[in-house]
């Protein structure tokens, strides 16, 4: 910066400590715990990790977890483009609450939004009868797991694509209609490329938050190991168990999970600014 | 989309990824937070007595969380077979709020089906240096004491009622001493941790406090693992902390395990299950196990809820409940 317009914050001391403060506090609460996960799992060597993560509940765990994201995230990503679709290209009553009833998730304690389920779906709520004499196990089964993660995750996709689609407007798809292409074409041709990056980044941080989701599935889950123990459940249970080495492993596959979402985030970042329109602001989350 | 159908293969086998040989019988037992391998190694041991008795292989699937959080997953339907808990009171709610067991479950089995015990005990740091023998020395000005905290944890509700059966044996009918006493107790605390795992972690890992009072089963454990570092006090006198067991009879009616609920838990009174809870550090009925096992065990006087507040309703109501006796005794200092 040129000397003449200097502001306050540009003395080089202020700017130096103010970097400082930054980096300390970055590696202290975020570089550290993470290289603590890494060391810790593997305290007791290679072949222990190993053991630890080809623990038949371990595995199980994985597997749940896994099979979970994989319901939420196709499950979201068609509800999230409805919503934006619905939102950014049509008016009608109750548009604007439809976009705040959106928020409701972010909004909500997950352990709420888990006790909101268990009454509506348990034994004793005002379904659970019903499902109960139909021998229908919702709660404390996989479905119930599933439901509370896509509730937890369902803002993720819509969030992202609302600003951009609001942005973009519709008059390439109106020329479209005029042009008479059919509501699929338009839908492939015009809009999915435009949305494109918006939606994997809604995608990478749908399946962030369905993998690691632990307040929700925890209240739903009823923690019988090797059943409805997903991964998030399995490290406190192993914790609890005195078990630090392997609640650090499977804690270990977690954080790789989350390492390669904040690369894909990267990458589709540096994607979606180098393609012609550009990114979204967006706060992290 | 040839991707997403490819995991989403891998997901759904490795889900249903199943031991070889399915067994017979199938088995849910629900049980709190650290009885993980406690019931492990139960398990292996009930397997092979009935396959011995039947011919028939169960596979016995477990459940551990906080027992209260347990007893209301049950209550809201998690089918599980048999619940063996660490609180009475959360085997009671099975009854009250979820009509599931009948009023009278304690009866079912013998020792009001706790088929072990434990008691509340104090662990100390090597060489006992501040010279703590019973409960007195904890009231002392110079003792700073963690415990879990009797508002949110069963067990240092225990605690609580360990001190107060004290104070009744020390005090007789002198309520104002026994409340002078529980209050100068209750203001050495240094930590109230929210629960029991918590308050080893502290006293261990952060190195807080003169003593840790929690389960004696706890504090030997520690005590074993931390070979050298720590030494258990067993009071004179003391709680009855019991661990109850029952089947849930609509539950096992549905899934047609009555019988093998039933043995699953009578079978911990055998002289050869008994002998195993032992060595988990619980202490048990079995006369010839208590008798290995008297050095690990020392005696005490040990006084039931009924003894020290006149059953568990009301204890809580009387000195747990907001504004109660115990709130009384903290605001007093």
């Amino acid at each position: 910066m040129a000397g003449h317009n200097r502001r306050v914050g540009d003395q080089p001391w202020v700017r130096r400590s103010l970097i400082g403060l930054a980096l300390t506090l970055t590696v202290i609460l975020l570089v550290i715990p993470v290289v603590v996960i890494f060391t810790q799992a593997l305290s007791a060597g290679w072949t222990t990790f190993a053991g630890n993560i080809l623990d038949e509940y371990t595995l199980h765990a994985i597997g749940l977890t896994l099979f979970v994201a994989l319901l939420t995230v196709p499950l979201n990503l068609v509800f999230g483009t409805a919503l934006a679709w619905s939102v950014t290209r049509f008016r009608f009553p109750g548009r604007k609450l439809l976009i705040t009833l959106i928020d409701i998730p972010f909004a909500v304690s997950p352990v709420v939004a888990g006790l909101l389920y268990l009454l509506l779906y348990g034994r004793n709520g005002w379904l659970g009868g019903w499902l109960s004499t139909h021998d229908v196990q919702l709660m404390f089964a996989w479905p119930g797991i599933v439901m509370v993660t896509v509730f937890v995750t369902c803002p993720f996709v819509a969030r992202e694509l609302i600003p951009l689609m609001q942005q973009q407007g519709s008059e390439e798809e109106e020329a479209g209609v005029v042009l008479g292409a059919s509501g699929w074409r338009i839908f492939r041709k015009i809009t999915l490329p435009n949305i494109k990056w918006a939606l994997i980044y809604g995608v990478v941080l749908t399946n962030a938050r369905a993998v690691g989701e632990f307040g929700a599935v925890s209240v739903v889950s009823g923690n019988v190991r090797g059943q409805t123990n997903t991964l998030p459940l399995h490290v406190e249970l192993l914790y609890q168990d005195y078990n630090i080495v392997g609640a650090f492993a499977s804690a270990s596959l977690l954080a790789g999970i989350a390492i390669l979402t904040l690369v894909a985030k990267a990458f589709v970042e540096w994607k979606q600014s180098s393609s012609e329109s550009p990114a979204p602001e967006k706060g992290g989350v | 989309m040839k991707q997403l159908l490819k995991g989403f293969a891998l997901g759904a086998a490795l889900l249903s990824a199943q031991p070889a040989l399915a067994a017979d019988r199938e088995l849910l037992n629900t049980s709190y937070d650290i009885a993980r391998e406690l019931f492990a190694a139960y398990n292996v041991e009930f397997q092979k007595h009935w396959q011995e008795k039947t011919g028939e292989t169960v596979e016995i699937n477990q459940s551990h969380a906080g027992s209260s959080k347990q007893a209301q997953a049950i209550i809201q339907g998690l089918k599980a077979d048999v619940a063996t808990f660490n609180q009475v009171t959360d085997i009671d709610i099975l009854h009250e709020r979820g009509g599931l067991i009948p009023e009278n479950w304690a009866e079912r089995f013998a020792n009001n089906s706790s088929p072990y015990y434990s008691t509340m005990a104090f662990l100390v740091r090597k060489g006992n240096p501040k010279n703590i023998q019973n409960w007195d020395d904890l009231a002392r000005e110079d003792v700073a004491l963690v415990m879990p905290n009797p508002k949110t944890s069963g067990n240092g509700r225990y605690t609580y009622l360990a001190a107060l059966g004290y104070a009744q044996d020390q005090f007789g009918d002198d309520q104002a001493k026994i409340d002078e006493f529980l209050s100068t107790f209750l203001g050495q605390v240094r930590v109230f941790d929210s629960g029991g795992r918590g308050a080893t972690t502290t006293f261990v890992e952060r190195g807080i406090g003169d003593a840790l009072l929690t389960f004696e089963s706890e504090v030997l454990n520690i005590a074993d693992r931390l070979d050298g570092e720590y030494e258990v006090v067993t009071p004179k006198v003391s709680f009855l902390a019991e661990f109850p067991v029952t089947w849930i009879d609509d539950y096992t009616k549905q899934n047609g395990t009555e019988a093998l609920a039933k043995e699953y838990l009578s079978h911990l009174y055998s002289e050869d299950s008994q002998r195993l809870l032992a060595s988990f550090n619980y202490r048990v009925h079995n006369e010839a196990v208590v008798a290995e096992n008297a050095d690990r065990f020392k005696e005490l006087k040990l006084k039931s809820i009924d003894e020290i507040a006149g059953g568990w309703e009301n204890a809580m109501k009387t000195h747990f409940s907001s504004g109660g006796k115990l709130d009384q005794l903290q605001r007093q200092r």
